[in-house]
């Protein structure tokens, strides 16, 4: 089982994020979950979501205690207590950021990548929602998906020339991060 | 191959395959999501329902009695304080067999104001005379909301589908919904007997006098009584047409050897079961899952908890002054039986507290004391509490 | 109470009027309550479904295992019937059945515990008539104030007394607030003045929407006067400007019926046991008349009630006219 956790705060997709990423899954198959973390939020207040991915059935429904890999949309986030809290040893941990990773100061114990998914966002869809970019290139570095998994998910969303536009986005952002990567990690906590 | 949606949108879409010609609603969190879908399926012409939307769950509740006397097929949702405010009606719903399908998102009680999940609100309205199913996952939701229309018509009862808020109905996961033609071979339109006409005038809601009260009591109590085979029969012939089981009455699955017995109603038996998964060193666990809360099926809960010499409840929710509501019933039930386990209560997961695999562990090992009178705070976290009550 | 209603087209020919509530209910002797019923219905003819919030109407009409009703009925709760009524005519809506729904509500079931459901019903614009039989106190549970209760009357719990002269408040104006929601069609009518009621209730049924009729209906018991008495005491109500009959389209009035010859307040009051204590000697009783005359002046100058000399359709003229006679709708 890949279980993923996402921060972010209000506004910014958290949720649609998690529900993507799922909905990507089960349209190639696999069994999958997602859930936010409930709350009741306003917006920019930091939130978070969870996805849970297996080849069998999920059952379990409590939150992600410890999640493979940590997606987070805002770098301001990454120092929040409880943000980086369970995150498996030698997890890794994608940013939303213009910033190199090593200068985001995280504990190097755990592999951490930025990507300056707002800007692409900005530039390929007009708006400031790091989301799309951020599952792009998770699912590049990890290969846990095809892209086109998250295309398709996507079209489940939006159609012609916005859905154009993500999927412009999602191949930008995929390849701005070293693909597969993450691979391993991936192949061994899926097994 | 399945599709990927929230529970709600999956139950909304559930609702509309089941037709029903009248749906009133009142938001309210976390039922919302069912509510906006239903209007969105209304809106874009993919759903052929008058939608009242109310001002208030009192209403919706009216709306819906009103609609289904009439003769329409008649659907709405709600949670927490919702079903409080419409508890009246609720009992009145039962009282005239009215049948009528309402999708409870389980919801903690104010005060203190809490939006999350527990099942406070389902066990605030169990005396309320509807038939209470809890489901475990989105599918069952989904599958349940079909049978549900089928139990109430047949049965002219109202039917309370029990889906843990948040954790159901905001968590997204594979459904397979069924088809148009399906529901419509399993749900026949609603043909209600008593409805309102004036080619035939009754009247409905009288009143009634000590005279005749009791009779009336009676009879609703024994048709209660009696939808536990209506209840298995929509279970299985659904099974029969879609192939998938649900539940009917009661679940149980376990090792043979099992002595221990955990027993839940609705989402935390998926946690319960990977628990048990997870941890083969525990010792053998019998899960015991409720689907059918009232009517209480009694035989169907005796033959579930054969041979098992301790029973653990875990409710989510408190009965001030007593403990818990379903500990109380299940010990009343067992207090003339030789063979009874001895049965241990806890709540856990009020108010939305996340239930964790470790709960399994934890019950297991505090009901290790000879105490079964017991009833505690499962998930407690003592260091909270000011120090004089800890 | 299940009986075969004939053809209402034939119904028609052989009865003088539909007789929707029939005799043989054990309401009080000179009830206002049984007489707006009976006259709604006369008016509506059989192909109605009737919602009636609890009160004294739905209790005294059918004692199970009997009913008086020849119409579909049903009772469900205190405050729901606007809700009730309104899920009703969704239903039919969605059957493509055109059968009128009509609720009954009290005072109390309309001006306070069921204000809520009455509102949300104009509001969503329910093709529904909601008749408001206004006996102006919870009458079923004993006679206690309500928001409709006339100032200074005596109810159990406004009682008169040393420190009191009965009710404290104003009597809430129902019709303004109804109004308020911009439907169709809104009146009140008396049950002295059947002609009148009958054409209101013809009125509203006309209308595709929210129509409201609110309908003065005198109390034998919780007044405190001779049942004998109720209907000329429903017409004193409406000759001494306390209950002024009005039409109200889209919220601005319409239509009224002039008083020919006014009278004073003290008339109508008089009658009544609920207002015996403001005719004591006393600074307080005189106090609270005058008042209640003024409450009546403002409704006979802002209604514009004093009319324009002698007219068929004022008090007098409207209550001569009858069967056969003079035709209004």
């Amino acid at each position: 089982m890949l279980e993923i956790r996402i921060h972010g705060r209000g506004g910014q997709g958290n949720v649609v994020a998690a529900y993507l990423l799922a909905t990507a899954a089960i349209g190639e198959g696999r069994h999958a979950q997602a859930f936010p973390a409930f709350g009741a939020e306003r917006r920019g207040a930091p939130v978070a979501a969870f996805v849970r991915i297996a080849a069998h059935p999920i059952h379990r429904r409590d939150q992600v205690r410890s999640p493979d890999f940590l997606i987070i949309q805002d770098q301001t986030l990454v120092h929040v207590p409880g943000v980086t809290t369970g995150l498996k040893p030698g997890g890794g941990i994608l940013v939303n950021s213009e910033r190199p990773a090593a200068e985001l100061g995280l504990d190097p114990g755990f592999v951490t990548l930025t990507l300056p998914a707002t800007r692409l966002a900005q530039e390929y869809l007009g708006r400031p929602v790091p989301n799309t970019a951020l599952l792009a290139a998770f699912l590049s570095l990890t290969g846990a998906l095809p892209l086109e998994a998250l295309i398709e998910a996507l079209a489940q969303r939006f159609k012609g020339d916005i859905l154009e536009r993500n999927r412009k986005l999602v191949e930008a952002a995929a390849h701005e991060v070293p693909a597969g990567a993450w691979k391993e990690d991936e192949d061994a906590r899926s097994a | 191959m399945p599709a990927a949606l929230e529970g709600s949108q999956a139950i909304a879409r559930a609702v509309a395959l089941c037709r029903p010609q009248v749906v009133a609603a009142y938001p309210i969190t976390p039922q919302t999501h069912i509510v906006e879908n239903i209007s969105k399926l209304v809106a874009d012409g993919r759903f052929d329902c008058e939608l009242v939307s109310v001002e208030s769950e009192f209403s919706a509740a009216s709306v819906v009695l009103g609609a289904a006397a009439a003769g329409a097929r008649a659907y709405t949702a709600s949670s927490s304080q919702g079903i409080l405010l419409m508890t009246e009606v609720l009992y009145d719903i039962s009282g005239m067999r009215i049948p009528l399908v309402l999708t409870c998102a389980n919801r903690a009680v104010s005060a203190p104001l809490n939006i999350w999940n527990d099942q406070q609100d389902a066990m605030a309205v169990r005396d309320s005379g509807w038939i209470m199913l809890f489901c475990a996952d989105n599918q069952e939701a989904v599958d349940t909301t079909v049978q549900a229309f089928r139990i109430a018509e047949r049965t002219e009862l109202p039917v309370m589908v029990c889906v843990d808020g948040f954790t159901l109905t905001h968590t997204l996961e594979p459904i397979d919904l069924p088809s148009q033609e399906d529901v419509d071979a399993f749900l026949p339109p609603f043909e209600f007997e008593r409805r309102l006409d004036p080619a035939r005038p009754i009247s409905q809601g009288t009143l009634v006098s000590p005279e005749w009260f009791p009779e009336v009591r009676h009879a609703n109590y024994q048709a209660l009584l009696a939808a536990e085979a209506e209840i298995e029969a929509a279970a299985r012939d659904w099974a029969g047409l879609v192939g998938r089981e649900t539940g009917a009455l009661v679940e149980a699955d376990g090792p043979g050897e099992a002595r221990t017995g955990v027993l839940c109603m609705g989402s935390i038996h998926g946690t319960l079961e990977a628990a048990r998964a997870a941890a083969p060193d525990l010792e053998p666990v019998r899960l015991i899952r409720l689907r059918c809360f009232r009517p209480l099926p009694l035989a169907a809960i005796e033959a579930a908890c054969a041979g098992l010499d301790r029973l653990i409840v875990l409710e989510r929710a408190i009965a001030p002054g007593l403990g818990g509501v379903l500990t109380t019933e299940l010990r009343a039930f067992f207090a003339d039986r030789a063979d009874a386990p001895r049965i241990y209560g806890f709540a856990v997961g009020l108010g939305g507290r996340d239930v964790p695999l470790e709960t399994l562990g934890r019950a297991l090992a505090s009901s290790a004391a000879d105490n079964p009178r017991h009833f505690a705070v499962l998930d407690l976290e003592p260091e909270k509490l000011p120090e004089e009550d800890r | 109470m299940d009986h075969q209603c004939p053809d209402p087209d034939r119904l028609r020919l052989r009865q003088p009027r539909f007789q929707g509530l029939t005799s043989g209910h054990r309401a009080c002797a000179g009830c206002g309550a049984a007489i707006t019923a009976r006259l709604v219905l006369e008016a509506t003819g059989p192909d109605v479904l009737v919602a009636n919030a609890t009160g004294c109407l739905e209790v005294f009409s059918t004692p199970w295992p009997e009913s008086a009703w020849r119409v579909p009925w049903i009772h469900s709760l205190f405050e729901n019937a606007g809700s009730v009524a309104a899920g009703m005519e969704a239903a039919l809506k969605a059957q493509g059945r055109d059968t009128k729904v009509i609720a009954f509500g009290g005072d109390g079931g309309t001006f306070d515990i069921g204000f809520r459901a009455l509102s949300g019903m104009l509001e969503r614009y329910h093709n529904v008539l909601y008749v408001c039989y206004d006996n102006e106190a919870y009458m079923n549970t004993g006679v206690q104030r309500s928001s409709s209760t006339p100032h200074a009357a005596r109810t159990t719990t406004s009682p008169p007394g040393k420190a009191r002269m009965g009710k404290r408040h104003l009597k809430k104006d129902i019709l303004s607030i109804v109004a308020a929601h911009h439907i169709p069609y809104a009146a009140t009518a008396s049950v002295a003045y059947p002609p009148d009621l009958r054409k209101k209730v013809r009125r509203a049924l006309a209308i595709e929407g929210p129509t409201f009729l609110h309908v003065h209906s005198p109390c034998p018991l919780g007044w405190g006067h001779d049942g004998a008495l109720s209907i000329e005491i429903a017409r004193l109500a409406v000759e001494t400007g306390m209950f002024p009959l009005i039409e109200l389209e889209r919220g601005g009035v319409t239509g009224v019926m002039p008083i020919r010859n006014p009278r004073p307040v003290a008339e109508y009051l008089r009658r009544q046991a609920r207002f015996r204590h403001l005719f004591q000697d006393d600074a307080k009783a005189r106090e609270e008349l005058e008042h209640l005359q003024a409450i009546a002046d403002h409704n006979i100058e802002f209604y514009g009630l004093t009319g324009h000399g002698p007219d068929a359709l004022d008090t007098e003229g409207a209550d001569t006219a009858h069967r056969g006679g003079m035709r209004w709708a």
